[in-house]
């Protein structure tokens, strides 16, 4: 057995330096201040993100998953810097993210862009879409007719009609609305799109069509995405590389036919057995966990997942497990639990 | 499909349904357009109420006194001071001497002009006349109704100029408070709540008696105080807008801070400010009645509906004082309010249209 420290679960790397990993996560830690009193005095600390590593190779996605509250929105927001960080690193193309200042930040937010999961929310509803399209080209430095024909082109490549942009918001459906968004993400030519559940907003037929859209637009312009979802079905349909989160830590980091193939945490057993089959004859074992997830004001201590696991012991409440490699001959497995070996 | 104009801009179906929405509220409608015309005619009061003919023919020349100052020499008169057109002297000159006429304003009076011929036996306050005072005089016979007009001007004016003012810096304020929240929101909020717990009446007697009172000392003296209200609804929509993903993406793509305050949640966060800005209209239209009921308002000889109050308490006997004031002012109130109703209506997006 092979102990590493919770560093990027990369098995090939061992050094700190360029992987040639687009982005490296390294001990990602978000803590949110609950403040009380008229003194706004710091009563506690929602540990939303808890020293959480992983990396994303240039071209793939990078599926997160993991159910609602557990930290998965919060990793994206930190990484693209609309949340600061309490602790951690995040290197973009070997750049120090949290390090970033003025306009180095403004040159590294041309890179990295966001699509949101509520189409409703994510537009100004008092804006042309063609003007919130544009309106990241103007920051950048692109005006006027050249802004223009981006906006056009854009709107083509997502499957809206260019005289769209003079529309607004409420013109359009959900799925549509989403097209603008990712329209609106693509604008800026960046290489990282997060995807923040593009799709839990929208009908599973509209689904499926976003799905298509996003895999054609990464095979074209080489984009790299992390794609957080809560739904295990998608995800599979989309990544190439799976984390799943629980309580604001990683607990399992694996390919996708390996993860899905041959889960070891047994969180991710349990997410797995509860995807539905299209099939109705076919009996599977339903692995039910008891309770709800515990208050990440006060996570449980030791493997934050041991008061609703199945198969804990004595050392599940009592110490917290590391992720570490466990693929056999070289291929990369990483899991948190002290059970698996 | 043809874009939506109104007064000859392009607007959104959203705005469209907003303007159908006030239209539909035919009571909300008809009173702008009432208050509407009165303001209109009170901004043009120099033209119907004044002591100054509109012309003035005399010895073949045309004279225009209500805009220009001609001395009473021009005339054939003695003063080289302006001719005071009221007085028979003057009428005399004109008319007889000069083989001219006068063509009057529908009122002979302006706020501030002081009759001299009240018959014997008559002291002022003197009761309504058929064809001169028709409203009376105050207790200086000044006219009631010339005063009643330009009052209207003056308070609506007033009102108009502090709401706009106070509104510019509480939208501002409460723009900074909701979008830059933690400790920028919490030092200003307990600045405000300090601020508001200074009583304008006393800061204002304090003040009248260091400074010299005018129009301008007063406005900004209630300007202090009057643009807390706007910032509590403000500061509560940015608090809420700036959480809305359309936000996070403009930050996400590096827009900036006061381009994202402005640009994005401002527009969206105008629907509350403006469906409260009818009602602070009113409140101011009421402040400054009251200061000046109490003395401590507009300086003295300023038309005033607050001071007609406080001259209908002081002369019971004249009822066509304070019935005037009282008259004036309600029906104003009660436009405004019609109007500010409607607005806030056009503005609700859970209320239909009634086609």
């Amino acid at each position: 057995m092979t102990v590493t420290t919770t560093t990027a679960p990369v098995g090939t790397r061992t050094d700190a330096g360029d992987t040639g990993a687009l982005l490296r996560v390294q001990n990602l830690v978000k803590h949110f201040p609950v403040r009380t009193g008229v003194l706004q005095r710091i009563a506690a600390w929602v540990k939303a993100v808890d020293d959480v590593s992983f990396e994303i190779r240039d071209g793939e996605t990078f599926g997160l998953v993991g159910e609602s509250g557990c930290g998965k929105t919060t990793v994206g927001r930190t990484i693209l810097r609309l949340i600061e960080p309490t602790g951690g690193r995040v290197y973009f193309k070997g750049q120090d993210v949290f390090a970033l200042r003025g306009q180095d930040l403004k040159r590294m937010r041309k890179d990295m862009q966001i699509i949101f999961q509520d189409p409703f929310s994510s537009l100004d509803p008092r804006m042309p879409i063609g003007t919130s399209i544009a309106e990241g080209l103007h920051v950048h430095g692109t005006k006027g007719a050249e802004a223009d024909q981006i906006v056009r082109r854009v709107l083509g490549e997502v499957g809206l009609r260019p005289d769209h942009a003079r529309r607004y918001p409420h013109e359009f459906s959900g799925g549509q609305r989403q097209r603008i968004g990712i329209a609106r993400a693509l604008a800026l030519r960046p290489k990282l799109i997060v995807c923040d559940e593009p799709v839990s907003a929208l009908d599973v037929s509209i689904q499926s069509q976003v799905l298509n859209l996003l895999n054609d637009l990464q095979k074209e312009y080489g984009l790299t995405y992390l794609f957080i979802a809560h739904n295990l079905s998608v995800v599979e349909h989309i990544s190439n590389r799976v984390g799943v989160m629980y309580l604001g830590k990683l607990v399992e980091v694996a390919g996708r036919e390996e993860l899905y193939a041959n889960p070891l945490h047994p969180y991710t057993k349990a997410l797995i057995s509860a995807i539905p089959m299209p099939d109705p004859t076919l009996k599977r074992d339903r692995i039910i966990l008891p309770g709800d997830v515990p208050s990440p004001l006060n996570p449980p201590s030791g493997c934050r997942f041991h008061p609703r696991c199945p198969v804990a012991i004595g050392i599940c409440s009592e110490q917290e497990p590391l992720l570490r490699n466990v693929g056999q001959d070289g291929a990369e497995h990483w899991v948190a639990c002290h059970l698996v070996d | 499909m043809a874009a939506d104009t109104f007064l000859g801009r392009p607007i959104s179906p959203l705005t469209r349904r907003r303007i159908d929405n006030f239209r539909a509220n035919r009571r909300g409608y008809g009173a702008l357009w009432i208050f509407g015309v009165l303001f209109a005619l009170s901004l043009v009061a120099e033209l119907w109420a004044n002591d100054k003919p509109l012309v003035v023919r005399h010895a073949g020349n045309w004279y225009v006194p209500i805009f220009a100052t001609y001395p009473e020499t021009t005339f054939g008169g003695i003063f080289k001071t302006e001719a005071d057109y009221r007085s028979a002297e003057v009428q005399r000159l004109i008319e007889d001497e000069g083989d001219g006429w006068i063509v009057w304003p529908p009122v002979r009076y302006s706020y501030d002009t002081y009759k001299k011929d009240l018959p014997p036996g008559v002291g002022a306050p003197s009761p309504p006349t058929a064809f001169d005072n028709w409203l009376g005089t105050d207790d200086q016979a000044r006219d009631v109704l010339a005063r009643a007009i330009y009052g209207f001007r003056m308070s609506v004016l007033f009102a108009l100029v502090l709401t706009a003012l106070s509104a510019v810096v509480g939208v501002a304020a409460g723009a900074v408070q909701g979008y830059f929240g933690g400790w920028v929101d919490l030092v200003m909020q307990r600045f405000i709540e300090v601020w508001t717990s200074i009583p304008l009446l006393f800061t204002l007697i304090i003040l009248a008696s260091i400074v010299e009172p005018n129009v301008w000392w007063l406005l900004g003296i209630m300007l202090l105080f009057e643009w807390v209200a706007f910032v509590y609804i403000v500061r509560a929509e940015f608090l809420k807008v700036r959480n809305l993903d359309y936000v996070r993406a403009a930050r996400a793509l590096g827009v900036l801070d006061r381009h994202i305050m402005f640009r994005h949640i401002l527009p969206n966060a105008m629907v509350s400010t403006l469906t409260y800005l009818p009602f602070v209209l009113t409140g101011a239209v009421t402040l400054l009645t009251s200061l000046d009921f109490l003395g401590f308002g507009l300086p003295p000889g300023s038309p005033s509906l607050g001071e007609m109050v406080g001259q209908g308490k002081e002369n019971p006997q004249a009822p066509w004082l304070g019935l005037t004031a009282f008259t004036v002012l309600s029906v104003m109130l009660v436009l405004l309010v019609f109007v500010g109703e409607a607005v806030r209506d056009a503005f609700d997006p859970y209320k239909a249209v009634d086609a």
